[in-house]
């Protein structure tokens, strides 16, 4: 037995002691089944990734590597460029991004260092509530109720910065029914706040108490003590826990497919009706075949390509800051 | 304040000026932060309640359907609910047992074995695969064949539980300690039975809240449901075979029309919906409170 792996009792297998060949059937049945089990989570994303990646071949060889990525969506002719998708992905997604992430940051700072451990747990609760909230229900209220009430904010927004260069890029433009990237990026905001709030809380909470001590011992007010001992500390947790955020705001579909405003352009006005990869499918899937179906599976593959990049990068920053912090 | 004539006073304990400041503009800005969550939250749970109660009857929760143009008080959700319990309660029945195994595995079996350490990692992963791509694939491999059915929903909906599943099980089978698993291999028994008889039953309080949750999560998912069920306005009873219909996928259809009456069936699907997931999530906390023995 080596010492660095930890002795199990019952692990005779392969050993010459005699209890390893009297293992009954029922006991290595079950390991076996346990085995298979772990092993469906492999199978199952490769099959995603087959699956998916055969029946969009026809997208690929009639569009070809260039062709997919131009910005020309028009089914009626036949042309399934996806540019036009993967900005307002990208766009709705970095709102969201940008919007959540410092209130979620605040929130996982106000449970970890502020209140006492009693009143965090309401709060969390109620942070948690965002997370049961349907995408297809906040997509609901979004079309019929949020939309409608932020063109208001919108239009007198935009008539006040036109003139003003950098302002009048991202915020002019004319809208009608409030349907845009940016209303999209709100509620996507809205979404993914739990999820960074819970994980970047897991991460700060493994911030060494001793080293809060010394902050306060030293004379640091709290957020001398956050900025000298708690961020140093959890940086890196933190940006990973971004990144699954920003994993999840590219793959929602339901709510943006309904807030997005369903219009294939690509525009830096962030009050403009634009489109995304997983609203289009959501969209337009029923009334596809032969090569227009292939194409909004294709970009389910890129959908996927992408999120299971950030989301191995996301896993692999956020496993290695906590196991330093655990000081494993 | 002049209290002391000789010596200056010290105040040992509060930090002055800017820094005080600094240090209380920080904690507004947390309870803010925290306010703003708030906003949004009350925002909407207060439209869908005000929007949906008025729909909530016994007969919008059991009669069927009826055509778009019909108005408000007509009709109802019956054979969404009906395929909404139905498919989530199957994809439960394929994801929870499967996950708890496997997170077995990886707890129990798999020590420091790099498979396992390569299942746990990858299951995560799987947690963030988009909603809508496990709707495709689910399409590509079973749909294609098989045509459309309650039966395709369910699998989509179990890919997405299933890592929900592994991940919080794992979570509580960790925490139980090891002197039980010693004890009971002291008296000579297998790790099969040991698994099954000692560590499930100490960690089943919260392996029953992680999967409750998952399932909560699920039940609120369209996007797996659009490609795999189809959605139809009569009741399918057979989950088995044949399109079939969900509360999400009508909550959808009818977001988009311009009937009044749709759109009040749609406000009620909703808050059924999340009057579903809402007890999916007490159950899970109840579970936590009142069976978990060793907790976090």
């Amino acid at each position: 037995m080596s010492a660095a792996v930890k002795a199990d009792p019952a692990d005779v297998a392969g050993s010459a002691h005699p209890l390893a060949q009297r293992r009954p059937l029922g006991d290595r049945v079950f390991q076996i089944l346990a085995l298979a089990a772990g092993l469906l989570v492999l199978v199952i994303l490769v099959l995603i990734a087959i699956t998916t990646t055969q029946q969009s071949t026809s997208w690929f060889s009639h569009e070809g590597l260039s062709g997919i990525f131009s910005t020309n969506w028009d089914p009626a002719t036949n042309s399934f460029g996806a540019m036009t998708f993967v900005y307002g992905t990208a766009i709705t997604a970095l709102i969201a991004v940008i919007l959540a992430v410092p209130v979620s940051v605040a929130i996982a700072l106000l449970l970890t260092e502020v209140v006492p451990r009693r009143w965090a747990r309401p709060i969390v609760y109620m942070v948690d509530l965002l997370a049961v909230v349907p995408s297809v229900v906040w997509g609901l209220w979004g079309i019929q109720v949020f939309a409608p009430w932020v063109q208001h904010i919108y239009t007198p927004i935009a008539s006040g910065l036109t003139g003003i260069p950098v302002l009048s890029f991202f915020f002019g433009g004319t809208n009608t029914s409030g349907e845009s990237f940016f209303t999209a990026g709100l509620i996507l905001a809205f979404m993914i706040t739990p999820i960074v709030t819970s994980l970047s809380r897991e991460v700060i909470a493994t911030v060494p108490a001793i080293d809060k001590e010394g902050a306060y011992a030293l004379g640091a007010t709290r957020w001398e003590m956050i900025r000298g001992a708690v961020w140093p500390h959890s940086q890196g947790g933190v940006v990973g826990s971004v990144l699954l955020g920003l994993g999840r705001a590219m793959g929602e579909t339901i709510a943006v497919a309904l807030v997005i405003g369903s219009s294939p352009t690509i525009t830096s006005h962030l009050f403009s009706p634009g489109y995304s990869m997983p609203a289009v499918i959501a969209n337009q899937f029923g009334e596809a075949s032969g090569v227009f179906r292939s194409a909004l599976i294709g970009m389910g593959v890129l959908l996927f390509a992408i999120t299971i990049v950030v989301n191995l990068v996301a896993r692999g920053v956020v496993d290695r800051s906590t196991r330093r912090a655990r000081g494993a | 304040m002049a209290v002391a004539a000789e010596q200056p006073p010290v105040d040992l304990r509060e930090p002055a000026g800017w820094r005080r400041t600094k240090n209380n503009v920080a904690t507004v800005l947390m309870w803010v932060a925290f306010v703003a969550v708030l906003v949004p939250l009350g925002f909407v749970l207060y439209t869908v309640i005000s929007k949906g109660a008025p729909s909530i009857s016994g007969q919008f929760l059991t009669s069927s359907i009826p055509p778009n143009i019909m108005p408000a008080n007509f009709g109802g959700m019956g054979p969404a609910i009906v395929g909404t319990l139905e498919i989530t309660a199957l994809s439960a029945v394929m994801a929870i047992p499967i996950g708890v195994l496997g997170a077995i595995y990886i707890n129990e079996y798999g020590g420091n074995r790099v498979l396992a350490r390569i299942i746990g990692f990858m299951a995560d992963v799987m947690t963030g695969v988009p909603s809508i791509v496990m709707g495709l694939f689910v399409f590509t491999i079973w749909v294609l064949h098989f045509g459309y059915s309650g039966l395709a929903g369910a699998f989509a909906l179990a890919c997405l539980m299933l890592p929900l599943v592994i991940r919080s099980s794992y979570e509580m089978l960790r925490l139980v300690p090891d002197s039980l698993r010693e004890a009971s291999y002291a008296l000579g028994a297998t790790k099969a039975r040991v698994t099954l008889t000692v560590v499930l039953p100490a960690a089943i309080g919260g392996i029953v809240s992680g999967s409750l949750l998952a399932v909560a999560r699920a039940t609120g998912e369209t996007a797996p449901l659009l490609f795999t069920i189809f959605t139809v306005e009569a009741t399918n009873t057979n989950v088995f075979s044949g399109p079939d219909t969900a509360l999400p996928n009508q909550i959808f259809a009818n977001a988009t029309q311009p009937y009044v009456g749709a759109q009040a069936r749609g406000w009620g699907a909703a808050l059924t919906l999340i009057a579903i997931a809402f007890i999916f999530m007490i159950a899970a906390r109840i579970s936590t409170a009142r069976f978990a023995r060793y907790s976090r």
